[in-house]
């Protein structure tokens, strides 16, 4: 394993990974059908002291 | 829960941690009279002391339970763990003030170096890491290990997992600071910036953060509520991110078992690159993602009204998490650091102005159609302006962080004034802000003894602030500027001694606001011990600051 083939692998899959899962938190954040579980949530420190 | 199981549920981890207890006594018996030096076997016998008075303690609870009856618990009641809570409000407090007083001292010994006192115990080289330790990891410690506590149980409706884990995590902790501090004031050291401590000292609190790890994960598996609270998720971020940080930073090989010296793993560039890369995201990890969980929980909860997005909230986290682990090259502008890795923290620097400003807007906005609380809720106003300091700091910094700007900045006090900008008004507040919404709620008082104090204290402290930063800027562009300006001839203007002249003035300014600050921790101190005691100040109320009841009415806005 040389610093070749490591800088390779992480300029091509290791960006494709960090893409593919940053885009997953971002879909999960707007998609619509969470929103009303959203909306439970941010009501989660209202509930106890 | 199991009615017979609850008052001695935590007895099966007692017997394991008695044993390992004694163990640990035993070794740092032996380590004790082995040791090389008599620093280091001072440090042998405060290990040895806390596992000794651990197995004491652990022996009389056990024989104090055989004596008390089980108490029966009603199937809906939860049974908080709020005891380490409490201690750890106590902690913060004392370490605070304790920290900010040395800050102090070194602010002065700049203004006046016959304060070193030319003893090797006093001089500014050792008791500088000593503030630095004291204030991040003593008093900011602290305070997230107990907010994350509370945080956790609260809104995941369970106990602390673990039994007597949580109790260990915290006095395994202390023992970690005291050992810290100690150690630099005799001189044990390993010289890397915010990562001070020595290696047994480092094993030792990797021993404890894994504790607290498995406390928190256990917490949040035995919860009862679906959905884990966006707090959750930045405590979680700052616990591993701490945690590997930690490990890959300190790796190193010692001289001697008996002996404290040892050696880094890396060396030239690369040591560089894993300091900064293990520095600057103890800023992004434990400054910012920790107090990020404060703010996520307690202005909401103090404002009586839910976060203002939680789906910013969500994207929030992901993005910050995401960038903020490359941006540790921006320390190293200019030096042996291959060209294309300085720009990349550059560039990812620059890049965390959305999320850190998609943050602080969220935190802001919470507070949209109540902001006359501002008026009438000092703790409020002071949770509220920590987040307006970290907008301003995390502004600040990508601008330091661009080369042209680093030229300048760099290794003048423009530094320091951009860090305090940071840790006085963003950490700073944001943890007495916690403080003053936790001390009530676990020592169940109806307020706190005083609301007029926090006033003062929230105004007292913003003088200091403003006194530290503003002469921090003058000094650090001065000093900047005085080391690069050159003759006609091309010649330099100014010999180091001159600009350390020109700088005197700012010094005594920012050790008088360093004063005025350390006289507002105290306001606080007086206020949250007699919140304790129970007493109530007789004073005119803040009309609309609120005012515990049991189940108090849920947002305005649902």
């Amino acid at each position: 394993m040389t610093y070749q083939t490591v800088s390779a692998f992480a300029q091509s899959w290791g960006l494709v990974f960090l893409v593919v899962m940053f885009s997953t938190a971002v879909v999960y954040a707007l998609w619509p059908g969470n929103k009303n579980k959203f909306k439970k949530a941010a009501h989660l420190p209202l509930e106890e002291d | 829960m199991n009615s017979t199981l609850t008052a001695n549920r935590d007895s099966g981890g007692a017997w394991i941690m008695g044993v390992l207890f004694a163990l640990g006594s035993i070794v740092s018996l032996l380590w004790m009279a082995k040791a090389a030096s008599p620093e280091l076997a001072f440090h042998a016998f405060l290990f040895f002391a806390f596992f000794t008075l651990g197995c004491f303690v652990l022996v009389k609870r056990h024989y104090d339970m055989a004596e008390s009856p089980a108490v029966p618990v009603t199937g809906d009641d939860v049974g908080y763990m709020d005891g380490v809570i409490r201690a750890g409000a106590i902690a913060s407090t004392f370490w605070g003030v304790v920290g900010f007083i040395v800050g102090l001292v070194i602010a002065l010994q700049l203004a006046f170096p016959v304060l070193n006192f030319d003893l090797p115990w006093t001089n500014f080289g050792r008791l500088r890491p000593l503030h630095t330790s004291a204030v991040i990891f003593a008093f900011g410690g602290n305070v997230l290990i107990m907010t994350s506590f509370h945080v956790v149980q609260r809104t995941c409706k369970a106990r602390l997992a673990g039994g007597l884990a949580p109790w260990f995590v915290f006095w395994g902790y202390q023992l970690f600071i005291v050992l810290a501090a100690t150690g630099y004031v005799l001189g044990i050291t390993q010289s890397k910036e915010y990562a001070e401590p020595e290696w047994y000292v480092d094993l030792w609190l990797t021993i404890v953060w894994v504790a607290y790890l498995l406390v928190f994960l256990g917490t949040l598996w035995k919860r009862r509520e679906p959905h884990i609270y966006v707090a959750n998720w930045f405590y979680l971020a700052f616990i591993i991110t701490i945690a590997m940080l930690h490990i890959v930073n300190n790796l190193s090989l010692p001289v001697s078992l008996t002996g404290a010296k040892s050696y880094s793993a890396f060396s030239g560039v690369q040591d560089a690159l894993t300091q900064w890369w293990y520095g600057h995201n103890a800023v992004g990890f434990f400054l910012t993602a920790g107090f990020l969980a404060i703010m996520y929980y307690y202005i909401p909860k103090r404002a009586e009204r839910p976060v203002y997005s939680y789906r910013l909230s969500i994207i929030h986290f992901w993005s910050l998490i995401f960038l903020y682990i490359w941006a540790g090259p921006h320390h190293l502008h200019y030096t042996a650091l291959p060209d294309w890795a300085q720009t990349l923290g550059m560039t990812f620097s620059i890049m965390l102005w959305m999320p850190s400003w998609g943050g602080m807007i969220n935190g802001l906005m919470t507070l949209s159609g109540a902001w006359d609380k501002l008026r009438t809720d000092p703790v409020l106003r002071m949770l509220v302006t920590s987040v307006a300091f970290y907008g301003m700091s995390t502004f600040e910094g990508p601008v330091m962080s661009i080369k042209a700007v680093n030229g300048l900045s760099h290794y003048t006090d423009w530094t320091i004034g951009h860090v305090h900008s940071g840790a006085l008004g963003w950490v700073g507040m944001v943890s007495f802000g916690a403080l003053y919404c936790v001390v009530p709620i676990m020592w169940n008082r109806e307020r706190l003894y005083s609301l007029r104090l926090v006033g003062w204290h929230f105004w007292i402290s913003t003088i200091g602030i403003v006194l530290y930063i503003t002469s921090m800027w003058v000094s650090g562009i001065l000093q900047g500027l005085m080391w690069r300006a050159y003759d006609s001839l091309g010649f330099l203007e100014y010999s180091f001694v001159e600009t350390v002249e020109a700088m005197h003035p700012f010094y005594v300014i920012r050790a008088l606001g360093g004063a005025v600050f350390v006289a507002g921790s105290l306001v606080m101190a007086y206020n949250l011990y007699r919140t304790m005691r129970g007493d109530l100040r007789d004073e005119a109320p803040f009309v609309g600051a609120p005012v515990r009841a049991p189940q108090a009415a849920v947002a305005a806005g649902e």
